[in-house]
């Protein structure tokens, strides 16, 4: 990193910030983030909690302090055709009492309260930090009620100091895993897949839903966009596992292949690469019945050639404009370089929060030299290569939204807070929009860095 | 259990209203860490520090950063497994070692967590150790807060963090300034700016303390400050125990400051309500006044009149209207004095925060009323739904979250409070001192009559109301 000492980098993060060119690369990733780091990282509870939360018809109960549940409130934009029992907060709100006591009794008496009330299909009980230290035994009062009450309930063993939000993702997929395989498969045909790892932000599983029985492929559940208890409890009978965003459920598409033999798949739904050859791999699985790949090949080209003309329009605009990227998974950031390509971007920052090595060395591989790669990055590393690269479109979440819009530069929210969906065909189209908004908004010509004399500093 | 009516989003709210004993549904607070959060960031050059895990801190900024639309910036101490086990000694004075290394900020602020807390973190001691270790740089500070998390709620936090500040920082010479210090409470950065102008136009010098306006509604500049130009620098929280006396905003957030002060450098204070509306203004104004000697120029006496003006112009839309109110029990306690002042009844109110006093002084407030009156602390926005379910309202005042009861129960909406995902500009405006109160009226006729419009017919619809 011998050109960019403007700003003192942390030792230790040396090797997790890397400019294309520069040789030797190794990414030193998945390490846990140092101690009094400005990270932009969650923890494994907030992993737990965004996977499972979409699940609609179960109740989500957060074992702690008021804060977990406060905070995991109806956060993320996962929609639901039907129920919405999940986009209520319901916490056992711990007092300094139960924490020298025990919070069994508590836990006991709200479940029981709460699947009295509202007789939800299953029910999911969130640990947090402190009862991994208080000692409650909340297996037992899940298998209890679970035994009382007549359905599933059970502990997510979520709390947050044991690992790193992917951690979360593991208990969560290990939840999910207790559900499935618990009712007969009957009416599943052998062309059916279930897609994991698609959350319905902006109602995008409906979106990928429908390209999937459009080709004749039965979608028997998705975990967990618009999830319900009932698909996830037959997902045992599909035939193959589709797998999109590459941290949360991998794991879960591994556990089904050792216990079922359902083979997987690893796609993105983002881009219209990416897209197209999802679909393409999915029907390439069935390659007995023809007719799939057919479909699947007319349905490209009608989706492509709607999308197309508007997408070339916007391109004309954005032609040579610069983008940095800093989102959770790798994976997503595969899609989006080739997506901003598409759009005739240049992408001058890429990184993550959660990539692995071979992420990273894909990562590399995809980038134009000089591009500035990082793992586990933080903001004042963050603003100083946007502007040093002079970034015309900065696409985060949360925390990067204000950074970016302080240095006068346009934004993309690619998580939680999107508000129309990103993925499939539509979604390019949506995106392509969304950045072309964003990008030649005329405000920007205000802004100290581009603005031209009127006020000096 | 009655039909489902699907339309509803909080469709699963029930009627029947049944006590619980081990729940809370739809919360009306969240925890004390991020308060302890919001007051490090009204300090100039200050990262605030989460010591626990990642989470934490994540969802502090996160939750900061959607009310205040500003980057919020927060350190943490990762913990880990062998944090719990062994203690976060290690992680802290490493995160000290690497904040001032690469953050370099002035000030760290730490504030605890339930598991920082639960395994019994010692953090004066850690912060010795690495004074001893030679951690900290000369002239930089680590100053904390002790905020479990399950005592309280986000208003208690901020309370503890601001009490820190006296803690840490106040000094005595013998020599008493030509100052006082304010305590604003958890408020609206654009708040604290409007009562340092009210001040400042009477002539009056004041160390306030948290001051977040100029950090969390700062400009675009076009640059990403680490630390904005804002805040009370460590000179002005020093010289807060030579004071001439302590102006304390609100029971909750402000009141344990100013007993430091008082105790421990016998600077006299003024316990106030929030100045929302006219009444809590004019003690504010005139405390101002008795503690300086200073005289309230023309110019606050029109804004007064203004705002009094409006009252006037107003006060025939709002007979006898039945308000419900969500939110923190200081600014409860305020704008249910203002509402009840120009003849509208808060007739449910609920607030997070545990406190028997506020329920009685809100019971004070309100005992001349022509309604049932519900008042909850340590409620939830279920119960308050379910009250509003048996008795509507007219009108609901609360944070984002009432959102989805108001349109449920199609019943009018003004955003007050914290946290406010849904709208941008509530950190630039006050709703303190007179003309805060001006815009809090606009905001509640406006809903008000907006709703009138609505709802009328092509034949009633009025141009001129």
């Amino acid at each position: 990193m011998n050109n960019m000492e403007t700003i003192g980098l942390l030792k230790e993060r040396e090797r997790q910030v890397y400019l294309k060119g520069e040789q030797p690369f190794e990414m030193d990733c998945e390490k846990k983030s140092l101690a009094g780091a400005v990270s932009q990282r969650a923890c494994v509870f907030c992993g737990s909690r965004v996977v499972l939360y979409p699940i609609a018809d179960a109740l989500h109960l957060v074992h702690g302090p008021i804060g977990c549940a406060a905070y995991t409130w109806d956060i993320r934009g996962a929609l639901s055709s039907g129920p919405q029992l999940h986009r209520l907060s319901f916490s056992t709100d711990l007092k300094e009492t139960d924490i020298i006591y025990g919070g069994e009794k508590k836990l006991y008496s709200a479940l029981s309260e709460l699947i009295d009330l509202y007789s939800p299909h299953a029910a999911f009980v969130y640990s947090t930090c402190i009862v991994g230290i208080i000692g409650d035994d909340v297996e037992a009062v899940c298998k209890r009620v679970s035994e009382e009450k007549g359905i599933p309930v059970l502990p997510v063993h979520s709390e947050g100091f044991k690992g790193t939000k992917k951690d979360g993702y593991r208990a969560a997929c290990q939840a999910l895993f207790k559900l499935t395989g618990r009712v007969d498969t009957q009416g599943i045909n052998k062309h059916s897949i279930n897609i994991l790892g698609e959350f319905n932000i902006g109602g995008e599983a409906w979106i990928i839903k429908d390209y999937y029985e459009r080709m004749g492929v039965q979608v028997v559940s998705v975990m967990t966009g618009d999830g319900r208890v009932r698909e996830i409890e037959k997902a045992h009978g599909a035939s193959l596992n589709v797998v999109q965003c590459s941290g949360s459920m991998t794991y879960l598409a591994k556990l089904m292949e050792e216990r079922y033999g359902i083979p997987w798949i690893r796609v993105s739904y983002f881009g219209i690469e990416d897209v197209s050859s999802a679909l393409y791999d999915v029907a390439g699985q069935f390659s007995d019945e023809p007719a799939i790949m057919e479909k699947t090949r007319e349905l490209v080209k009608d989706e492509v050639s709607r999308i197309y003309p508007q997408i070339r329009e916007y391109r004309k605009d954005l032609a040579g404009k610069k983008a940095a990227l800093y989102v959770g998974g790798a994976f997503k950031a595969f899609s989006l370089i080739k997506a901003l390509r598409h759009l005739g971007m240049n992408v001058i920052l890429a990184g993550s929060q959660t990539g692995t090595k071979e992420d990273y060395e894909v990562l590399r591989e995809l980038c134009d030299e000089g591009t500035v790669i990082l793992d586990d990055a933080n903001p004042i590393e963050l603003s100083k290569y946007v502007i040093e690269k002079d970034a015309d479109l900065f696409i985060g979440g949360v925390k990067e939204r204000p950074i970016a819009y302080k240095l006068g530069i346009g934004f993309c929210d690619h998580n939680h807070e999107r508000k129309i969906p990103l993925a499939g065909f539509i979604g390019m189209l949506n995106f392509a929009k969304e950045v072309h908004e964003t990008v030649m908004s005329p405000v920007w010509r205000f802004t100290p860095r581009r603005a031209v004399g009127v006020i000096n500093e | 259990m009655e039909a489902l009516d699907k339309s509803k989003l909080l469709r699963h709210t029930t009627r029947e209203i049944k006590e619980r004993a081990a729940l809370t549904v739809n919360p009306a607070k969240t925890c004390q860490p991020i308060g302890a959060m919001y007051a490090a960031l009204g300090i100039h050059g200050c990262l605030p520090h989460s010591h626990g895990s990642q989470g934490c801190c994540a969802y502090h900024r996160s939750t900061l950063t959607r009310h205040y639309k500003e980057p919020v910036m927060a350190a943490t101490s990762s913990f880990t497994e062998g944090a719990s086990v062994f203690g976060g000694q290690a992680n802290l004075i490493q995160a000290i070692d690497n904040i001032f290394t690469v953050y370099n900020p002035d000030i760290i602020a730490v504030h605890t967590t339930c598991l920082s807390e639960t395994i019994g973190d010692d953090i004066p001691q850690i912060i010795s150790k690495a004074e001893e270790e030679g951690k900290i740089p000369k002239g930089k500070k680590v100053i904390h807060a002790n905020t479990p998390s399950y005592v309280g709620s986000h208003v208690t936090g901020f309370s503890n963090m601001t009490k820190a500040m006296v803690d840490y920082f106040a000094q005595s010479t013998g020599n008493t300034k030509d100052q006082i210090n304010i305590i604003p409470g958890w408020v609206e950065p654009s708040d604290m700016e409007e009562i340092k102008r009210l001040a400042g136009i009477m002539g009056i010098r004041t160390v306030m303390f948290p001051d977040t306006s100029g950090i969390l509604n700062g400009p675009q500049t076009g640059r990403f400050h680490m630390y904005p130009r804002g805040g009370v620098t460590i000179e002005g929280l020093k010289s807060t125990g030579d004071s001439m006396g302590t102006i304390a905003l609100g029971q909750t957030a402000s009141s344990a400051a100013a007993h430091a002060l008082d105790t421990r450098y016998k600077v006299p204070f003024d316990l106030l309500d929030l100045p929302i509306g006219l009444l809590a203004t004019d003690r504010f104004v005139d405390a101002l006044r008795r503690m300086t000697g200073a005289s309230v120029p023309e110019s606050i006496e029109i804004e007064r009149g203004q705002l009094l003006d409006i009252i006037t112009d107003m006060h025939q839309y709002f007979y006898n209207k039945k308000v419900g109110l969500v939110g923190d029990p200081d600014q409860l306690i305020s704008l249910s004095e203002f509402l009840v002042s120009i003849d509208m009844w808060p007739v449910h109110i609920v607030t997070g925060s545990p406190g028997k006093a506020f329920e009685k002084k809100i019971g004070e407030i309100t005992s001349g009323s022509p309604y049932k009156v519900n008042v909850r602390a340590a409620g939830d926005m279920f119960m308050f739904h379910q009250w509003i379910k048996n008795d509507p309202v007219d009108l609901i005042i609360g944070n984002t979250y009432v959102k989805y009861i108001a349109r449920d129960e199609d019943i009018p909406f003004v955003r007050h409070g914290f946290p406010i995902l849904d709208r941008i500009g509530h950190s630039y405006f006050p709703t303190v001192g007179y003309k805060g109160g001006m815009r809090l009226l606009e905001k509640i006729l406006n809903a008000l009559m907006d709703r009138q419009d609505r709802d009328a017919d092509a034949k009633n619809i009025e141009l001129i109301m």
